[in-house]
């Protein structure tokens, strides 16, 4: 029997939002004992109702409500309602996320002193560093199961790996291999070992991919201290004349609105709603929008500098077979401004169906040049680049007042301007990715633009001092003591290393904080 | 198509009852077929000519070679609606006054797949041509019966996985 818990319970902690971030502090939570509410706007889906089929997935899976975008960014252009490509479901992007686990390196934790001044960047030290993080960064690997962390094996080479390999090494890279992958490569923690399916994007059916939707979540209803309440919208947090947050206002399944009072608030709804969240909840005590006394809320918009390289052969390839990310270069991570910009990143492999390749190899391109390359699909490899990109306090989500969502609520509006130094960090790895393709025989080579964004951060981040930031090394907010941010929104910088693991690891870090001081009566 | 024998035309009747023959259409009261009768398209909504423009403009827009022109039709036959059919028409004659500015008598008149293109780059940021532009690239890539063409193989769970069928068999690295 799983918990339910009075709307007027005010004993519980409401999380917001089930994902990597609020899923982990749910079940977190849940094992210690403390009681959670979990509000999610989406469904539950489990492995047996994922679709391998990119579109009908899609329409099951992607977070479509209205939204728009302002901006230099290609995707305003292209996807000018679809800035991101997250998940609506109990989950969240966990379903969807590819499983690439790495860790921060020493130096991302304090971006603002390894780079020196940036103009038109609002670089800043995370309050916290390796050393604090390094044990929460092992839980995190062992609670995923990560290849090539503890004892455990990497995942097998695919054919889009092997091209990816020959070529990385061909140009001289060392650091070479099939990935830190929340993905089994023997079975783990009761899931199976991948089956090298393909469809990482579409929510794993085997389960061998690590998801917040059948671990954290179901686990942490077993303990009936975990109530999630699905297809239930967050519109408002409400607080007391004190300052204090006391409850969260949604809509339910039925389309009723609901007040569930509340002991503990956590916002981890993603870095697009977490902030709209926060300003949909100004009031007169806090006329910029809740924990928004810096004005940083919804600003530092992150998404990591993007892009894709794909190659064509003279013979196949057959990339769709296997893991979508499936292989890793770390030679290139490291920061060296001698490479013309600050920071670093990766390259990971990639694959797309046939489908979301015609949408997305060159997003609105028509004729010979565009069809003649999806005639050589079979013969196409695939590699995609993740990089540290700048925060800036122009790149920020907005209330659009001009238009309004099913429940009337502003949508938010996702500005997003490259900064030279994400431009100059992608024209290296678009040429570094071809160099590589060429070197094992590419005969054509396409520089693919940024998908929407499945890496959003930054958007109510850490920070040491209340002026510069929304919360502090808690994810507490600066301004209100029971109110917490748990997903990627919280990123002070973003590092060059997909962010899943690191939202684990922070949000089993924050459980950790918030029971004790839950214990100690301090919230 | 299933459309042919719904109507109870043979390939004999359908060539028979063409009135208009373009270029890669046999185009009739009612229907547009392929020339050598192996599919054909019932319009309601649509003039048949105009349905015949739009097919050979989706080919102009996305060209495979290795693609017939069933997978094209199925691609735009769902404009054929009452609600869609005052603003396809009006492209269309939109594309056949080009056509016509351009020294043809229509867009289907227009021989060379270049002269077309150059037809439809001089409108391509019309709502028009991004509609239908947009709707080809899951109208036409979302069609399961396409993938083969391409070599993609789709889903693979319901088989076990690519695991023992080839996600490692490259030989030629």
């Amino acid at each position: 029997m799983v918990a339910k818990f009075d709307l007027n319970d005010d004993s519980v902690v409401v999380i917001v939002g089930s994902g990597a971030g609020g899923g982990v502090l749910a079940n977190e939570l849940a094992q210690k004992g403390v009681k959670v509410v979990s509000i999610e706007a989406g469904g539950r889906y489990l492995p047996e109702d994922y679709i391998n089929d990119e579109w009908a997935s899609f329409q099951q899976l992607a977070w479509t409500d209205m939204r728009t975008t302002s901006g230099d960014w290609r995707v305003a252009r292209d996807f000018a309602n679809l800035p991101t490509w997250i998940v609506k479901a109990v989950g969240g992007t966990s379903i969807h996320w590819a499983g690439a686990s790495l860790r921060f390196q020493d130096h991302e934790w304090k971006a603002k002193t390894t780079y020196g001044p940036i103009s038109d960047a609002n670089l800043l030290d995370w309050p916290i560093d390796t050393a604090e993080m390094d044990p929460w960064y092992t839980k995190a690997e062992h609670k995923l199961g990560v290849t090539r962390t503890e004892d455990r094996a990497g995942l097998p080479p695919s054919n889009n790996y092997k091209v990816f390999e020959a070529g990385a090494k061909a140009i001289g890279y060392k650091d070479v291999h099939t990935g830190r992958m929340a993905i089994n490569s023997a079975e783990f923690d009761g899931r199976s070992a991948c089956q090298q399916t393909g469809f990482c994007f579409q929510g794993c059916k085997w389960g061998a991919k690590w998801s917040t939707a059948y671990t954290d979540i179901p686990r942490g209803e077993a303990t009936n201290n975990l109530e999630v309440r699905d297809r239930c919208f967050a519109v408002k947090i409400e607080h007391d004349d004190k300052g204090k947050v006391t409850g969260v206002v949604y809509i339910d399944a039925d389309g009723k609105q609901q007040l569930q009072k509340a002991r503990v608030v956590s916002v981890a709804c993603n870095a697009i709603e977490s902030p709209r969240l926060l300003l949909n909840s100004a009031s007169s005590m806090f006329p910029d929008g809740l924990a928004n006394s810096s004005g940083q809320v919804g600003r530092n918009y992150m998404r990591h500098t993007t892009g894709s390289v794909y190659a064509v052969f003279d013979k196949p390839v057959s990339m769709w077979r296997g893991t979508v990310m499936a292989g890793y270069i770390g030679d290139e991570r490291h920061h060296d401004p001698n490479r013309g910009f600050v920071g670093g990143f990766e390259f990971e492999t990639l694959s797309l169906g046939l489908p979301f390749t015609a949408a997305f190899l060159d997003p609105g391109a028509w004729g010979r040049e565009f069809t003649s390359a999806l005639d050589s699909y079979q013969n196409m490899a695939g590699l995609w680049i993740v990089g540290e990109d700048m925060p800036r306090e122009t790149n920020r989500v907005t209330l659009n007042t001009d238009v309004k969502d099913t429940n009337g609520l502003p949508v938010p509006n996702v500005h997003f301007d490259d900064h030279p130094n994400d431009n100059a960090m992608r024209d290296y790895a678009y040429k570094k990715g071809e160099e590589m393709y060429r070197a094992v025989g590419a005969t054509r080579v396409f520089p693919t633009p940024p998908y929407p964004s499945t890496h959003n951060l930054g958007t109510n981040r850490m920070s040491e001092k209340p002026q510069d930031g929304v919360v502090n090394k808690w994810g507490q907010s600066h301004d209100v003591a029971n109110l917490f941010v748990s997903d990627g929104s919280q990123f002070t910088t973003g590092g060059a290393e997909n962010p899943t693991l690191t939202i684990v690891a922070l949000a089993i870090r924050q459980a950790d904080h918030i029971a004790g001081e839950l214990s100690k009566g301090n919230l | 198509m299933t459309e042919l024998r719904s109507r109870g035309l043979t390939r004999r009747a359908l060539l028979a009852h063409a009135v208009v023959a373009g270029a890669a259409f046999s185009i009739g009261s009612g229907f547009v077929a392929a020339r050598d009768a192996a599919w054909a398209l019932e319009v309601t909504n649509l003039k048949p000519e105009t349905m015949a423009t739009l097919i050979q403009m989706a080919r102009d827009v996305y060209p495979h070679d290795k693609v017939a022109d069933n997978f094209y039709a199925i691609a735009v036959k769902g404009y054929d609606t009452a609600e869609d059919a005052a603003a396809i028409e009006a492209g269309v004659a939109a594309l056949d006054a080009a056509a016509q500015g351009a020294g043809y008598a229509n867009y289907l008149a227009v021989g060379w797949e270049s002269d077309r293109v150059a037809i439809l780059k001089g409108m391509e940021n019309s709502p028009f041509f991004q509609t239908i532009r947009g709707g080809l690239v899951t109208g036409l890539y979302n069609q399961k019966e396409v993938w083969p063409i391409f070599g993609y193989q789709g889903e693979s769970y319901s088989q076990g996985g690519y695991i023992h069928r080839g996600f490692d068999d490259i030989s030629w690295l």
